[in-house]
């Protein structure tokens, strides 16, 4: 009867989910239609996972994966939001280069990786400066809308007041494109991290989870992929709740108004 | 106004009234002008609105402006705030230019016109502190206007926790809160409840008594343009010319039962029918 209540309990429902995800794997492998080689039991894994974080094992990985996301999405923001608000602010501007913005935006970051690794080498830098440009155009692009689309009537409510064109632009134009700013920065880090953990993979790398990932593989440490996978992912999903927070707390007008 | 010192002979009034290049020098104001709109033209898409349309508004009255659908009620007030650009023609308040004038005004739509970052607080001091008034001062002077309008509400919240009445009321006092010469407020009551529209009609006549600040008002509906008017500016429809400039003198403050009063009845009856004949014109 508990365990009824218990999971009536709306709070819970979000991790009947996983657990059903969890069930699900260890089905597959009690009703053998897996190799156990291939997909360990969650059990296993799970353990596994916890004695890697147990022994430190997966954190210089774990460290330099984020280290990397973070700083190219620090270089994203320090160039695309700045370039997307003037954009924004001048129409005819954003026009002259969309195509370009929409164009590189629209082609796979990871197939510039060859041509980044001609100009930059097989270097950290090159990782960070591969998922720069792909996050910088996210937020380029999200930022340069948000000012566009801002509310023409919040607009003219503040030049009819006699504010000066700066502060028109800085105390509507930009509050006004912050929402859309928000959710490019959250796309924009998600971008980051993938892009980060292709180049660890394909470019000669020492540390960092897509590197782990593709180790593992490469020696057939299936515990260790999947454990580096879910890492992976749960740090994906963290940086994701994070921006959701920072978000809610200081666009508080989002969808609101 | 000056330009009643001036020798009657050299004004050509008759001639000038219908050629597109009326000003202020060759049609003067009638005494009392606060805003002259002189040789206005505007056009859409080669659709003319306006030609050589003049209009002079009386200083520290309300002023409705109604007429048909497309007839540029709007655009007409728009013009004159700056919002909208003109083709040509000039308009003077004081004679001063409007880059030299305080105006203040309010939208229809007040949730797309307030800040909704921050409060409806720091909205109405925003466009105090932006002429760089001393916070001391800011204060007090948005302590009068939450005198003037009976505020019961909390100012700290944002503007979208506040009810729509409360929204527009928050525009009103931010219009104000400069004190300026003219007031604009485009269809004000259209988004409101009939309560929310009495209550604010109410509040603008006393903001109107209290400060004789000159307004102009754009309205659809008919009883709220001639509830709050000194005068109610009927135009026809386009190319807009002035049908109508009916004067309503009842003493103010008006009450909500002030529509039942005969001279009331009849002005609006008389507009009506001036409406009327210029919808089927």
């Amino acid at each position: 009867m508990q365990a009824i209540n218990f999971l009536y309990n709306k709070r819970w429902l979000p991790l009947l989910g996983p657990l059903l995800l969890l069930a699900f794997w260890q089905l597959m492998i009690s009703a053998q239609w897996v190799k156990p080689v291939l997909l360990p039991p969650p059990g296993e894994t799970l353990q596994y996972l916890a004695q890697t974080f147990a022994t430190g094992a997966i954190l210089p990985d774990l460290w330099s994966t984020l280290l990397r996301t973070l700083s190219a999405f620090a270089i994203a923001i320090a160039i695309g939001l700045p370039l997307g608000v003037m954009l924004g602010s001048a129409e005819n501007a954003y026009r002259s280069v969309e195509f370009l913005i929409d164009f590189f935006r629209s082609t796979p970051s990871s197939a510039l990786i060859p041509l980044f690794m001609l100009i930059f080498g097989i270097t950290d830098i090159n990782k960070i400066a591969i998922a720069s440009f792909g996050a910088m155009l996210i937020v380029l692009f999200n930022s340069a809308y948000g000012v566009m689309n801002a509310k023409k009537t919040r607009v003219m409510a503040a030049q009819i007041m006699g504010v000066s064109r700066w502060h028109v632009f800085k105390d509507v134009m930009l509050m006004e494109s912050l929402p859309q700013t928000f959710i490019g920065l959250r796309s924009a880090v998600s971008m980051a991290l993938v892009i980060v953990i292709v180049a660890e993979m394909f470019i000669g790398s020492e540390t960092g989870l897509g590197h782990r990932i593709i180790d593992a593989q490469q020696v057939f440490n299936v515990k260790d992929m999947y454990t580096s996978i879910l890492v992976t992912g749960a740090l994906g999903y963290g940086l994701n709740v994070v921006f959701l927070l920072i978000e809610k707390k200081l666009i508080h007008w989002g969808g609101k108004a | 106004m000056s330009g009643d010192q001036l020798p009657v002979s050299a004004i050509p009034t008759e001639v000038k009234l219908t050629t597109p290049e009326s000003t202020v020098l060759t049609l003067r104001a009638a005494p009392n002008t606060h805003v002259t709109v002189r040789g206005l033209c505007k056009s859409f898409s080669g659709q003319v609105l306006y030609k050589d349309f003049n209009l002079d508004l009386p200083r520290s009255q309300i002023v409705s402006i109604f007429g048909p659908n497309g007839c540029g009620k709007s655009t007409l007030m728009n013009m004159i705030a700056g919002l909208v650009p003109l083709d040509a023609g000039e308009i003077l308040f004081d004679g001063k230019s409007l880059k030299d004038t305080r105006i203040g005004y309010v939208f229809q739509n007040y949730r797309d016109a307030l800040f909704p970052w921050i409060s409806a607080w720091d909205n109405i001091a925003y466009p105090l502190r932006r002429q760089g008034m001393k916070a001391a001062e800011v204060k007090q002077r948005v302590d009068e206007l939450v005198a003037l309008f009976e505020i019961r509400f909390d100012l700290k919240r944002y503007p979208y926790e506040l009810s729509g009445g409360q929204m527009q009321t928050v525009c009103i006092m931010r219009a104000l809160a400069p004190r300026p010469e003219v007031m604009f407020l485009d269809e004000p009551f259209s988004a409101l409840d009939f309560e929310m529209t009495l209550f604010i009609r109410a509040k603008l006549q006393e903001a109107h008594l209290a400060t004789g600040v000159s307004m102009v008002i754009v309205s659809h509906d008919l009883e709220d343009a001639v509830f709050l008017a000194d005068q109610i500016l009927l135009l026809t429809r386009r190319p807009t010319r002035i049908a109508e400039l009916v004067p309503f003198a009842m003493p103010r403050p008006r009450t909500p039962e002030a529509v039942s009063d005969p001279e009331f009845v009849r002005v609006k009856a008389h507009t009506l029918e001036v409406f009327r004949r210029e919808m089927q014109a």
